[in-house]
C-alpha cells in the first residue's frame, strides 16, 4: 500500500512538471514585453538603454529553459518570483489570497453537501415519486445556470429589490453569504446528479435485491447502500473541487471577495505573468492533491477499488 | 417499446425548439430592429417599449438586437469549439486506439495531465495569457475539452478492432484508412456525437464566463456574457439591460442541456 501511494505521488510530479512546463512556455511565447508595460506604466522613457536594463533586471534577457529552471527551483524552495507590477514577492500575495478563497470554498462546499446529499438520498430512494421529480428538475436548472449569472441575479433581488445584503461583500459574514450561494446552487444541482446515479445504481445490484426480498427493514437497506456508495461520493465531491476553483475566480470578482481568484484576474488586466503561473500551479497542486487523497481514501473504505 | 417511443417524441420536440433558437440567431440580421451596434444619445436606457422591446442599454442601443446578434457570437462559437474538440479529438482517439504504440502512450499521458487540472482554471489563466479575443477564449478552453473525445474514441476503437468484421476486413486485404473510416468511425460516432451533444450547455457556460470576465470577445461585439457584465453597472438603474442576456443564455443552456440529457436517456433506454 505505502509502494502504491509512493508511486501515485511520483506520477503526481510529473503531472506537475509537465503542467509547469507547459504554462511557463505560453507565457514566454505571449504577445507584449512585460519590460516595457513596466517602464511604460511608471511613466519611464522606453528607448533602447532602459529597456534592456530593465529586461537584464527582470531577468528577461536569458534564454528559455534557464529562465524555467530558476522559476522551478525557486517554487520548490518556496519562492515565486516577484511581481512584475510592484516587484513585491508573490508567495505572500498568493498565500493571503488563498486564505480568503479557502474561506469561500469551503463555506460553499459545505452548504452545497448539506442541501445535496440527503436530497439525492430521498430523490434515489423515491424514484419517480413527486420529490424525485422535483429535486431532478430544481437539479437540473442549477446545473445550467452560469455562476456569473446566479450572482448577478442573486444581487438584483435580493439586494437591490428587497435590500436584504450590501452590494459589495466586506469580509464579515453577511459579505460572504452571497458569493456562497452563487457557487453552491450549480454546485448542488451537480451533486444532485451525479450522487443520485451512483445511489441507483447501487440500488440495482444483487444484494438490494436480496435484502428486499428477504424483508428487512428499510432504513437498513440504506445504510447499507450508503455505505457502498460513500467511497464514489467522495471521488465525486473531489472532483467538483477544480469547478469550484474555476468558479471562484468568477465569483470573487464580481463580489470582491479578497481571495486568489480576484488576484488572478487583477494580475491578467497588468499582465502580470509571475502571479498567474503562481496561481495555476497552486491550484493544480490543491486540486491534484485533493484527488489523489480521495483515491486513497476511496481504497482504504473500500480495498476492493484499485489505487 | 412504448418508453422508447416517447423518448423519441421528446427528443424531436426538444431539438424542433433548439433549431427555432439557431435559425433566430442566423437569421439575427433579418429579426433584429436596430443596428445592434450603434449608438443613439436620444434613446439611453430606455424600458422595454413598443420601439425597444428589451429596452435599450447605457449607449442608447436596442438590447433585442444585441441579443440576437449576441446569440449568433455565443452560439457559432460554442459550435464551431466544440466541432473542432470533437474532429480534434476523436481522430487522436481513432489513430491511438487503432495502432497503439509509443506516440499512444505519450498521447495518453498529455490527456492525464490536462485532466488532471480544473478546466476553467486552465482556461482562465490561458486566455488571460492569450489576450486574444474570442478566439484565445476558444483555444483556451480546446486546450482540455478534446481529451474527453479521445479518450472515448480510443476506448471504442480499442474494444471495436479485434470484432470478428474488422478482423474479415483486415483478411480481404482493406487498408487501414478504408478499415478506419468505413467500420471504425461509424460505430463509434453515435457515443461520440452524444458527448459532443452533452457538452455544448458546459461550453456555452465557459465561453460566456469568461466573456464575462473580459477574457473572450472584445466590445463592441455583442455576446451575452460580455453584455451582462457591461450592463451590471446599470443594474439599479436599468435592470432590462441585464434581463435579456440573461435570459437568452438561461434558455439556450437549459435547451441544449436537455436535449443532451434526451439523447442520453434515448440511448440507455
Amino acid at each position: 500500500m505505502i509502494v502504491k501511494i509512493l508511486k501515485k505521488l511520483a506520477s503526481l510530479i510529473v503531472i506537475l512538471l509537465i503542467l509547469s512546463f507547459l504554462v511557463f512556455g505560453l507565457m514566454y511565447l505571449a504577445p507584449g514585453d512585460p519590460a516595457e508595460r513596466k517602464l511604460s506604466e511608471q511613466g519611464i522613457a522606453i528607448n533602447k538603454e532602459t529597456l534592456e536594463a530593465e529586461r537584464a533586471k527582470m531577468g528577461l534577457d536569458r534564454p528559455f529553459l534557464v529562465r524555467y529552471g530558476e522559476w522551478l527551483s525557486g517554487i520548490i524552495r518556496g519562492d515565486f518570483g516577484a511581481s512584475y507590477k510592484d516587484d513585491m514577492p508573490v508567495g505572500p500575495k498568493l498565500a493571503a489570497g488563498l486564505k480568503n478563497t479557502f474561506i469561500l470554498a469551503f463555506s460553499s462546499l459545505l452548504l452545497a453537501l448539506i442541501v445535496a446529499f440527503p436530497l439525492s438520498v430521498i430523490s434515489a430512494f423515491r424514484k419517480n415519486g413527486v420529490i424525485d421529480y422535483i429535486v431532478r428538475l430544481l437539479s437540473f436548472i442549477g446545473n445550467s445556470l452560469p455562476n456569473f449569472l446566479i450572482s448577478i441575479l442573486l444581487m438584483y433581488f435580493l439586494c437591490i429589490k428587497l435590500n436584504l445584503f450590501p452590494v459589495i461583500a466586506k469580509g464579515n459574514v453577511q459579505g460572504l453569504l452571497l458569493p456562497v450561494f452563487s457557487l453552491s446552487i450549480p454546485m448542488s444541482g451537480r451533486f444532485i446528479r451525479q450522487m443520485r446515479a451512483e445511489i441507483l445504481d447501487q440500488l440495482k445490484e444483487d444484494y438490494v435485491t436480496g435484502m428486499q426480498g428477504r424483508g428487512v427493514k428499510q432504513r437498513y437497506i440504506v445504510m447499507n447502500v450508503l455505505r457502498n456508495s460513500i467511497g464514489h461520493i467522495f471521488t465525486i465531491i473531489a472532483l467538483q473541487i477544480g469547478g469550484l476553483m474555476g468558479g471562484s475566480v468568477v465569483i470573487e470578482t464580481i463580489f470582491r471577495w479578497p481571495g486568489i481568484g480576484k488576484l488572478v484576474m487583477d494580475s491578467i488586466t497588468a499582465r502580470d505573468y509571475p502571479v498567474i503561473l503562481g496561481f495555476v500551479i497552486v491550484i493544480g497542486v490543491i486540486y491534484v492533491v485533493i484527488n489523489q487523497l480521495s483515491d486513497i481514501l476511496n481504497h482504504i473504505l473500500d480495498p476492493r477499488t484499485s489505487l | 417499446m412504448r418508453k422508447k417511443k416517447r423518448a423519441r417524441i421528446k427528443i424531436i420536440i426538444v431539438a424542433a425548439l433548439a433549431l427555432l433558437l439557431l435559425l433566430c440567431a442566423v437569421f439575427a440580421g433579418v429579426l433584429a430592429p436596430h443596428d445592434p451596434s450603434a449608438p443613439n444619445a436620444a434613446v439611453i436606457r430606455i424600458a422595454p417599449c413598443a420601439e425597444y422591446p428589451l429596452g435599450t442599454d447605457n449607449l442608447g442601443r436596442c438590447v433585442l438586437s444585441r441579443v440576437l446578434y449576441g446569440g449568433r457570437t455565443t452560439i457559432a462559437a460554442t459550435f464551431l469549439l466544440v466541432f473542432i474538440s470533437f474532429a480534434v479529438g476523436t481522430l487522436i482517439g481513432i489513430l491511438c486506439g487503432y495502432y497503439g504504440g509509443i506516440v499512444d502512450k505519450l498521447l495518453m499521458r498529455v490527456a492525464d495531465v490536462l485532466l488532471a487540472f480544473p478546466q476553467m482554471v486552465i482556461a482562465i489563466a490561458v486566455a488571460g495569457i492569450l489576450n486574444g479575443g474570442m478566439t484565445g477564449a476558444m483555444i483556451s478552453m480546446g486546450v482540455t475539452m478534446w481529451v474527453s473525445f479521445a479518450r472515448l474514441a480510443r476506448s471504442h476503437t480499442f474494444a471495436l478492432k479485434n470484432e470478428a468484421y474488422i478482423q474479415a476486413a483486415v483478411f480481404a486485404g482493406k487498408s487501414d484508412l478504408y478499415i478506419l473510416l468505413f467500420h471504425i468511425f461509424p460505430n463509434l460516432l453515435a457515443p461520440v456525437l452524444t458527448q459532443a451533444l452533452t457538452q455544448i450547455g458546459t461550453t456555452m457556460i465557459g465561453l460566456s464566463g469568461l466573456s464575462f470576465l473580459g477574457l473572450g470577445v472584445i466590445p463592441p461585439t455583442p455576446e451575452w456574457g460580455a453584455m451582462i457584465a457591461e450592463a451590471r453597472a446599470y443594474i439599479q438603474i436599468a435592470p432590462w439591460t441585464i434581463m435579456g442576456p440573461a435570459a437568452a443564455v438561461i434558455i439556450t443552456i437549459i435547451l441544449f442541456n436537455y436535449l443532451g440529457d434526451a439523447v442520453m436517456d434515448y440511448r440507455e433506454v
